[in-house]
């Protein structure tokens, strides 16, 4: 055991470059937000800026971001409820080698991927096109608003999945087996037994992927070049083209605000389920 | 009706692989087409004349490599450094308040942080920090803090304590204890987080995107460029290599980090 002092003295330098390199700059853009740099003073003109120039993103923002962490959290439970309950050995050993895939690449890159792969030109449309599905002549560009979903969506899943599968893997499987002995069918078994005993992971997972989303500007910028777009291509506008760090402090407050509604949705819902069922 | 379900997992199955392999095979037929031209379904010429431009040794692209690959190596001796002592203060010490600390270094994960990015870079600016291979190892350190500080602590949780004492009864000092002991048992679960470190540094984006212009210029970042410009075959490649120990390392992180490690992280 190493005593208290030297504990204390060995998480120090961590602490320190904590403190530098995150609670300060974090301090700086919440107290910035609200400096008028023009004038001088502080107050809400900032806010009043971003939301005259900005609202349509703003509202565009929350729309991308809830909406792909739903559909995240649909895929997650349907990858993770047919690895825990389902029957066919060869399926789960193709579902388990396949969904893991995209876990580790960066944004960036599945950005790439699908500027390719979305385009009109793109390989996702010549295969539909080749397949009967649909016309060469209705094909579209799915790089807009829905390239951003599927870019996020594919790249969150697997990590949202590992998660939720790893906690039903853990599960207790008698009331599983009991239940089926009963004669439940498998879809009632993952709604009413297994989703909310892993309630608590799938919601770690799916608000740590939102706050992912919510700050990556490579896919935004590389998959949707048109308006509306994401707040945080607006930030990275604001300060390249004309240093106005006060609107784009402003834009980051907001980005932490929608994170913030969020989390405390969910912990209000677990204090009135009477604690975090865990 | 068992055909009916076989067939629909089939279906399903087939669907997702398409789903995940569709983007990937398309960037691979990007990265040796040589002309490309819209409306052609394939490209009209293979080769590899771009691969020449990207490994070209005076270029652009290979400048970058290695500038990924040196911020990368500098971020993890970074943060091992930090993290190591932490690690040991956290897992084996009699830390006040160690569930608090814990979660101090989770904050960064809370936050959207492209907002603290662009603020950590307003501060480097006015320490010269700006567009430096300093500024760019610190911030990559910061983002991959909490793993690195949670599985070195994990890894020196999971370190067995009779083998310490045994070491230190046949008259081992503290330190020859740590150096002989403790250290190589816990070595696997900080090679971990070792390789975590390394791939967070090489893929990251945001933090160099605001801290290095216009100086440092990295592979994801080349890679935006590549893209905006419409070079897609260089922006293709670039993705390939870092698409390789991305996907490297999801085949293999269960061998790296055994499951004993695993089940303290964050206990």
């Amino acid at each position: 055991m190493i005593n208290r002092k030297t504990s204390l003295i060995l998480i120090a330098p961590a602490l320190a470059l904590l403190g530098l390199l995150f609670l300060y700059p974090l301090g700086y853009s919440l107290i910035w937000a609200f400096r008028d740099e023009e004038l001088g003073g502080w107050g809400l003109q900032n806010f009043i800026k971003s939301w005259g120039l900005y609202s349509s993103d703003i509202l565009f923002t929350l729309i991308i971001v809830t909406l792909s962490t739903a559909i995240i959290g649909a895929l997650s439970v349907a990858i993770g409820g047919y690895l825990t309950l389902g029957e066919n050995r060869v399926a789960l050993t193709i579902l388990r080698w396949l969904y893991r895939w995209p876990l580790f690449i960066p944004f960036v890159v599945a950005a790439q991927l699908m500027r390719t792969f979305l385009a009109k030109n793109g390989m996702m449309n010549n295969i539909i096109v080749q397949a009967g599905l649909m016309e060469s002549l209705q094909a579209a560009s799915f790089l807009d608003w829905r390239g951003i979903v599927i870019t996020f969506v594919w790249k969150q899943t697997p990590f949202v999945a590992l998660l939720v599968a790893g906690a039903m893997a853990a599960l207790d499987r008698s009331t599983i087996e009991a239940a089926r002995n009963l004669g439940a069918g498998r879809t009632r078994i993952l709604f009413q037994i297994v989703v909310p005993q892993v309630a608590t992971t799938l919601m770690v997972g799916l608000i740590l992927s939102y706050v992912v989303m919510m700050s990556v500007l490579s896919v935004p910028m590389m998959i949707n070049a048109q308006t509306p777009t994401m707040i945080t291509v607006d930030m990275a506008w604001r300060i390249n083209a004309y240093s106005d760090y006060g609107v784009a402090n402003a834009l980051g407050f907001i980005s932490y605000a929608m994170t913030a509604v969020i989390a405390w949705v969910y912990l209000r819902q677990g204090v009135r389920e009477g604690g975090s069922p865990t | 009706m068992n055909i009916l379900r076989s067939t629909l997992t089939a279906v399903l199955l087939a669907l997702l692989a398409f789903a995940i392999f569709g983007p990937i095979t398309n960037m691979l037929i990007w990265s040796v087409a040589e002309t490309w031209y819209f409306p052609a379904k394939l490209p009209q010429s293979y080769g590899f004349s771009f691969w020449e431009r990207v490994f070209r040794p005076q270029g652009n692209a290979m400048e970058s490599l290695w500038n990924s690959v040196l911020i990368a190596l500098f971020t993890v001796l970074a943060s091992l450094a930090v993290a190591i002592p932490a690690g040991l203060a956290l897992g084996r010490g009699r830390l006040p308040w160690r569930a608090l600390f814990l979660l101090l270094f989770l904050l960064p994960q809370a936050f959207p942080s492209i907002a603290v990015h662009m603020n950590i870079a307003r501060i480097f600016y006015g320490l010269g920090l700006n567009g430096t291979y300093t500024g760019v190892v610190l911030v990559h350190t910061i983002q991959g803090l909490v793993f690195s500080v949670w599985i070195a602590t994990a890894a020196f949780a999971a370190v067995d304590r009779e083998l310490e004492e045994a070491a230190a009864n046949i008259g081992a000092s503290p330190f020859t204890v740590f150096r002989t002991v403790t250290l190589p048992l816990a070595l696997p679960g900080l090679m971990a987080s070792a390789i975590f470190v390394f791939l967070i540094s090489l893929d990251e984006f945001t933090g160099t995107f605001f801290v290095g212009v216009p100086d440092v210029t990295t592979m994801p970042l080349l890679l935006f460029t590549a893209s905006m410009e419409g070079n897609y075959q260089i922006a293709s490649i670039t993705a390939l290599i870092l698409l390789v120990p991305s996907v490297g390392f999801m085949l293999f992180i269960e061998r790296f980090l055994k499951s004993d490690v695993l089940a303290k992280v964050g206990s």
